[in-house]
């Protein structure tokens, strides 16, 4: 696991926010997940370390939370919310339209690397349904057409750096 | 008859044009001018005004503000937090989120006013990880109170000191309930505490006093400091002074959110008027009142008995369109107000398959310490979902019935409570449709019903 200094630097300021250091732990994952893009295995260890715990306590984290992965995943993250209010204005079919514009399923990695498609439970902002979380960017009433004109977004951005 | 104006006190600004979440905006509209004069009187004369206000809780147990507050050990001479509860995740509920990206400073007086009427030195504001963006915003916020000597060291040339840090979630809605908030903010599983002991207001986050309040309630309090805690009374009704948010969704014309003095508005007025009715060519078939887990009600059904009105008891015989938007009122009639989140279900809806759906959040989200949940939750998952996906059987009402019945008053957390809810009213309101959803699977669906799961 190799950091960036302005990551080290955060991890060392966060945790003067607390006058317990275990209260980092949250925190410092956040901030690794999202220099190297996952939590990876060493990052357990160097964590308990840093916060003067022991691995299982922050392994326990890990595994409980679930925006924290242990695997890499595509290049963006499309979070599509399943929960009922989205799901009566088509929430499901956003999903899969998402799923066939990537030729993927939700929890994989397509195959062009580009995203990672996932459910995940209601976002708050039910009013403005069916919503989609692009990594840090909400999307709201994102119909099948919405759905595509953001893949198509994704896609030619993908082109233009390649 | 009509539905009255909205009633903005905390959404004044929300959704106005011009209006951005910096502090120069916020000055230009007053900001921070309460928190002025909160300092220079006594902390108890605030804690005052907060009682006599009647302010309830508006994160889902509606319960008395000043009440919470007056049971904090304030002798144990441990230092006492506040904990600022953004998690906001009951689903249907989306009114916090406007409050910490659009108007942040006003939580954040809100939050130093309550930190000094409870001699806090520390509040954490704990977000949920799904809003990053909202963690920005209310640290760039901070940076700028602490700046203008609103938040830190020595506030506004007083001896007083309070600071506040932005903490976020990771994905687990019951870091939602403040026992398992604060196991979170103290960097383990979200796992709540077991009640008694563990009452935050005694022994909450590194075992010290701990207040823990909604974003919403904390926007009130700072209302209540401005104008009295008498003049609050005189907005909403008795028993639930002040406004309500109320958060709709689901198959109305408008969904959105409205602010509305709690109890002068009924659930009618509220759907038909405010939101627009129902879909073209649609009708109303059920309502959720106050976020997922409140049970349901179902258009058509009528609820009577007696209520008090002033000191008198009368006779009520109300539909759903009749019902007064407060607590009170919905709890009388066996659901509640919760969190304000309103979910609308049209003549499209399958009740079996809303409530699968329901049940997979549910399931998703029990954190599994306690048998009767964390089994019984899946296990309705895994019976509502076999009856939409697979086969459905005739006694299913009753045996998800009986697995719902089970939870409640088993747990450590009122999530026991939540996840059966849903299962139970449904299965009490809509039976039929349970009994017969062998029958229905038969025929197809309308082709512009939604999937639900
Ligand atoms: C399962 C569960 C989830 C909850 N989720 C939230 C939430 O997302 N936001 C919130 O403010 N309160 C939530 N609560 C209520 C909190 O436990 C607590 O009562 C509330 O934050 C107190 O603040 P208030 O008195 O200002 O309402 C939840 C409670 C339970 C049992
Ligand atoms: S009731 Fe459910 S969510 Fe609450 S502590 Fe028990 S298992 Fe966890
Ligand atoms: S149900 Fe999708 S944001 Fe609430």
């Amino acid at each position: 696991m190799n950091l960036k200094s302005a990551t080290l630097q955060a991890i060392d300021e966060v945790i003067t926010h607390y006058p317990s250091k275990r209260s980092a732990t949250l925190p410092l994952l956040h901030l690794i997940q999202e220099d190297v893009g996952y939590i990876p295995e060493d990052a357990i260890p160097w964590i308990a370390a840093k916060l003067e715990i022991q691995p299982i306590n922050v392994y326990e984290v890990v595994t409980f939370y679930p925006m924290f992965r242990r695997k890499p995943i595509g290049r963006r993250h499309i979070k599509v919310c399943r929960t009922l209010s989205c799901a009566l204005l088509g929430g499901y079919k956003t999903c899969a339209a998402f799923e066939q514009e990537f030729n993927t399923h939700r929890g994989e990695v397509s195959p062009d690397g580009e995203v990672t498609i996932d459910f995940v439970e209601c976002l708050a902002s039910c009013g403005t349904a069916p919503v989609v979380l692009i990594d840090d960017d909400l999307h709201e009433k994102v119909d099948g057409a919405k759905a595509k004109q953001l893949s198509d977004q994704i896609k030619q951005e993908a082109a233009t750096r390649r | 008859m009509p539905a009255p104006a909205q009633r903005r006190l905390i959404f004044a600004h929300i959704d106005e044009p011009g209006y951005t979440n910096d502090l120069a905006c916020y000055l230009r509209h007053g900001g921070y001018e309460v928190l002025k004069k909160a300092v220079t009187r006594k902390p108890e004369e605030l804690i005052d005004e907060v009682k006599k206000s009647g302010l309830r809780g508006r994160g889902g147990a509606g319960f008395p503000c000043g009440v919470k507050w007056g049971l904090v050990d304030r002798k144990s001479g441990k230092p006492i937090y506040l904990i600022v509860n953004a998690d906001e995740s009951e689903p249907g509920t989306f009114k916090d989120r406007y409050i910490m990206h659009q108007d942040p400073h006003q939580l954040i007086e809100g939050t130093m006013i309550s930190c000094f009427a409870n001699n806090v030195k520390q509040a954490y504001i704990y977000i949920r990880g799904e809003m990053p963006h909202g963690a920005r915003i209310l640290e760039k916020a901070i940076a700028e109170a602490r700046a203008a000597n609103f938040v830190g060291p020595n506030i506004l040339g007083t001896s007083y000191s309070c600071e506040i840090f932005v903490h976020r979630g990771a994905g687990a809605y019951i870091c939602g309930e403040e026992t398992g908030l604060i196991e979170s903010l103290e960097g383990k599983r979200a796992n709540p505490r077991i009640k008694p002991p563990y009452f935050p207001a005694v022994l909450g986050l590194y075992q010290c006093p701990t207040i823990v309040n909604n974003v919403e309630t904390l926007c009130h309090v700072k209302y209540i400091a401005e104008h009295g805690g008498e003049a609050y009374t005189k907005i909403g009704t008795p028993g639930n002074t002040g406004t309500r948010i109320f958060c709709v969704s689901g198959h109305v014309q408008r969904p959105g959110y409205y602010e509305f003095e709690a109890g002068r508005i009924t659930l009618g007025q509220l759907l038909n008027e405010v939101c627009g009715g129902p879909l073209p060519g649609r009708t109303f078939k059920a309502v959720i009142p106050g976020g997922s887990s409140a049970k349901i009600m179902r258009f058509g059904e009528r609820y009577k008995g007696k209520r008090k009105v002033g000191a008198e008891m009368v006779d009520y015989d109300w539909g759903v369109e009749d019902v007064p938007m407060d607590f009170d009122s919905l709890a009388m009639i066996g659901t509640m107000g919760g969190s304000g989140g309103v979910i609308v279900m049209d003549d499209s809806v399958n009740m079996v398959e809303a409530l699968a759906n329901i049940n997979a959040f549910y399931s998703h989200e029990s954190c599994g310490q306690c048998t009767p949940c964390r089994e019984g939750a899946l296990w309705m998952k895994k019976i509502t979902t076999r009856m939409v996906h697979g086969h459905a059987r005739p006694e299913d009402a009753a045996l998800l019935k009986s697995v719902a019945d089970q939870i409640p008053g088993r747990t450590i957390c009122a999530f026991g409570e939540a996840c059966s809810w849903p299962t139970q009213s449904f299965i009490a309101k809509f039976g039929d449709e349970f009994k017969q959803y062998p029958e229905a699977k038969k025929t197809a669906k309308p082709a512009d019903a939604p999937a639900l799961i």
